[in-house]
């Protein structure tokens, strides 16, 4: 996993609660059996005016120019903005390859589901959480100004607005030394590997049948 | 010692080491694989050299790509192809059992888990699925994961979990006949809403809850996840090991007895404290219909569609016009008013043998309304067609105009043909609403089997639970 530091970037502001990762990545792209490769099918419902497919090139798709991913001031932004339960549904972690793979490394919203922050964090994808005011105003905000940026620095846990002033953030200990140091997390995992016999000899005491399937 | 709530008792048992703060190192006693979340998991481990590391604990299956119409001739779809081929070819290499594609129990895996008995009380499952808080209705700490975590599992047996918060949802009295688990769990949603239950896992308490079939509490928990919580739970009873014995996984003799008795502890204790409590009176809950595009948008056979400009709340008022635009709906009209295109009865939300013998019990002796483009019944698992083929269930639906599938996911999320197309309305018993699940363009109410069922015979939704309807009236 690529180690996540700092970024400065411009906002996708999507004002929506609820976002889904069906929505995120549809149905038909999910059947790919690699992680790369999905990011111009990205929110494609919402995206395109026709129906895509895996494997298309989305190049010379119409374009749904109401939708704000293809707003001129969209273009390499890294920063996506969204309003509450982003990444709600499904669990497929296409939805996190998808939002990299266009280019995202932040997303921020009031809340987001618990399995699309796990599979965030695994991927090297902050989800930032602040509150809904705090949202709200950044909505605000970017409405009036195109080339509006954020900085997202995550060693601090903050979130430096144009104004100068800073927004804070949370964070488990563990999740941001994971994303600061890229660190691989089954490699840490098997570091354990003598307390997982361990554990497995005391329950099979316990529980036989646990261990008995064959 | 103090008084532990399930959770509490489920995530100790399973503890390999303790983290710092909430995390820990949870040990995993049943993987449940499929087609879609699982090949970058093996690659994953291909790449680093990794070999699964119990791989007895691992059951696949294909559900989600799976053509319904017939198992005779091979997947046409090329791209589902290779996933569900890859799959085998997977499962073949690191020594996974695997319930293929012409397997008679094959099926939705989240059916075919508790139905082999791979599902047991006390146990840890996980799957590359949102919906695995399913097996949640068997005691056991069951969550859906991402397909790292997949990996990770299959690497290491374990993951590292923050502990979730307990919240106890309890529904106490009687419900009217006909009131499903379906039902409950939208009126849970539509009380919660759809991140009400983010950071929880839910048990689910109280004479309503226990008066439910397993199959029920399946539906039950399989839907917590569509209020946030990754968890739900339902407390053994004597239900509960009824249902488990004699299943293929499921141990016997001697092993059975001491199971069993470690099994009756997996309750909550009676002074336990939860970090969040709700009731719900079962008494006065209506068949639920949802109206929008989140499954906390949710309202009453009897009642009507929402008007948005009644809401307060900016955020939630224009995602309610959203909503009723894509739905295609206009505020104040009433539920029964609105007509179907379309009817699915399947998903792992309610595709088990008591589903389709709701459903049937409804459509016997009638035929679905000339306006029905498709009604469709797909079970959940090869042995739930089998057994409904053996009660005359398939008759039923067939004679009343249904079409009767292989089983698989099918029309729940339309990774295989079926699906809706723009513009087309359906009464669907699966569990998600979202824009395009079912379909680019199309809109789904989730209803209950008996619900779907009785608007395939009127075209239109109707109260199942009114005498009207119950002598032919409707």
């Amino acid at each position: 996993m690529q180690p996540f530091s700092a970024v400065t970037s411009h906002v996708v502001p999507l004002d929506r609660s609820n976002v889904d990762t069906d929505a995120i990545i549809p149905k038909q792209f999910i059947k790919s059996i690699r992680k790369t490769g999905l990011g111009p099918y990205l929110f494609d419902e919402w995206r395109y005016l026709d129906r895509g497919s895996l494997g298309q090139d989305c190049s010379k798709r119409p374009l749904n120019a109401e939708f704000v991913l293809n707003r001129k001031s969209s273009r390499n932004a890294q920063i996506l903005l969204a309003r509450g339960n982003f990444g709600c549904g499904s669990s497929r972690e296409h939805a996190v390859w998808a939002l990299q793979d266009h280019g995202f490394r932040v997303v921020i919203a009031p809340g987001f589901a618990d399995i699309f922050s796990s599979n965030c964090y695994k991927n090297g994808l902050l989800p930032v959480t602040l509150d809904e005011k705090a949202v709200d105003d950044l909505f605000s905000a970017i409405r009036l100004r195109d080339d509006y940026q954020l900085g997202i620095d995550l060693q601090q846990q903050c979130v430096a607005i144009p104004d100068g002033s800073k927004l804070w953030f949370s964070i488990d200990e563990f999740h941001k030394n994971c994303l600061l140091n890229g660190l691989d997390d089954i490699a840490l995992t098997l570091q354990d590997a003598s307390a997982i016999h361990a554990y497995e000899l005391k329950r099979r005491q316990l529980e036989p049948w646990i261990f008995g399937m064959r | 010692m103090s008084a532990k709530t399930l959770v509490e008792k489920l995530w100790e048992r399973h503890v390999v080491r303790q983290d710092q703060n909430d995390f820990a190192l949870l040990y995993v006693d049943r993987h449940l694989v499929y087609e879609v979340t699982s090949p970058q998991a093996f690659e994953g481990l291909r790449q680093a050299g990794r070999k699964a590391w119990r791989a007895s604990t691992v059951l696949a299956t294909c559900d989600h790509n799976v053509p319904t119409t017939s198992r005779k001739s091979d997947i046409v779809d090329a791209q589902s192809r290779l996933q569900v081929e890859t799959l085998t070819a997977n499962c073949k290499e690191f020594g996974i059992t695997e319930f293929g594609y012409r397997d008679p129990r094959q099926g939705i895996i989240h059916v075919i888990g508790p139905e082999q008995g791979m599902t047991l009380p006390g146990m840890t499952v996980v799957a590359g699925d949102s919906h695995t808080s399913t097996h949640g209705a068997f005691a056991a700490l069951a969550f859906g994961v991402g397909t790292s975590d997949v990996e990770h599992v299959l690497a290491t047996q374990c993951l590292l979990v923050k502990k979730m918060k307990s919240m106890r949802v309890c529904i106490e009295g009687t419900p009217a006949p006909d009131i499903t688990a379906k039902d409950l769990i939208l009126e849970v949603i539509s009380k919660l809403g759809t991140s009400g239950g983010t950071g929880y896992a839910i048990e689910f308490s109280g004479v309503a809850v226990h008066a439910l079939s397993m199959e029920g509490r399946m539906t039950l928990c399989n839907m917590a996840i569509e209020a946030g919580a990754r968890v739900g739970l339902v407390a053994v009873d004597q239900k509960t090991i009824d249902y488990v014995k004699g299943r293929p996984f499921t141990p016997t003799d001697d092993m059975l007895s001491t199971a069993v008795a470690y099994w009756r502890t997996l309750v909550s204790d009676p002074d336990a404290r939860f970090d969040k409590e709700i009731l719900l009176d079962a008494t006065s809950i209506r068949p639920r219909v949802t109206w929008g595009t989140s499954p906390e948008m949710v309202s009453t056979i009897d009642g009507r569609v929402p008007d948005p400009a009644l809401e307060s709340d900016r955020v939630k008022r224009e995602g309610m016009i959203r909503a009723l635009e894509y739905m295609g709906l206009a505020p104040n009209t009433l539920i029964s008013d609105i007509h179907l295109d379309k009817i699915f009865i399947g998903s792992c939300t309610n595709a088990r043998i008591e589903d389709l013998r709701a459903a049937a019990e409804v459509v016997r002796g009638r035929h679905i309304a000339s306006s029905i483009k498709q009604a469709l019944v797909v079970p959940g698992s090869g042995l739930v067609k089998a057994q409904a083929e053996a009660e005359g269930l398939d008759t039923i639906f067939l004679e009343a105009g249904f079409e009767w599938r292989e089983p698989g996911c099918s029309m729940c999320l339309g990774m295989n043909d079926d699906r809706l197309s723009s513009g087309e309305r359906c009464a669907s018993t699966s569990n998600r609403n979202f824009e395009g699940r079912q379909g680019a363009g199309g809109r789904t109410h989730l209803v209950s089997p008996a619900t779907a069922a009785a608007a395939a015979i009127a075209g239109r939704f109707v109260d199942v639970t009114s005498l009207a309807y119950r002598s032919g009236g409707c």
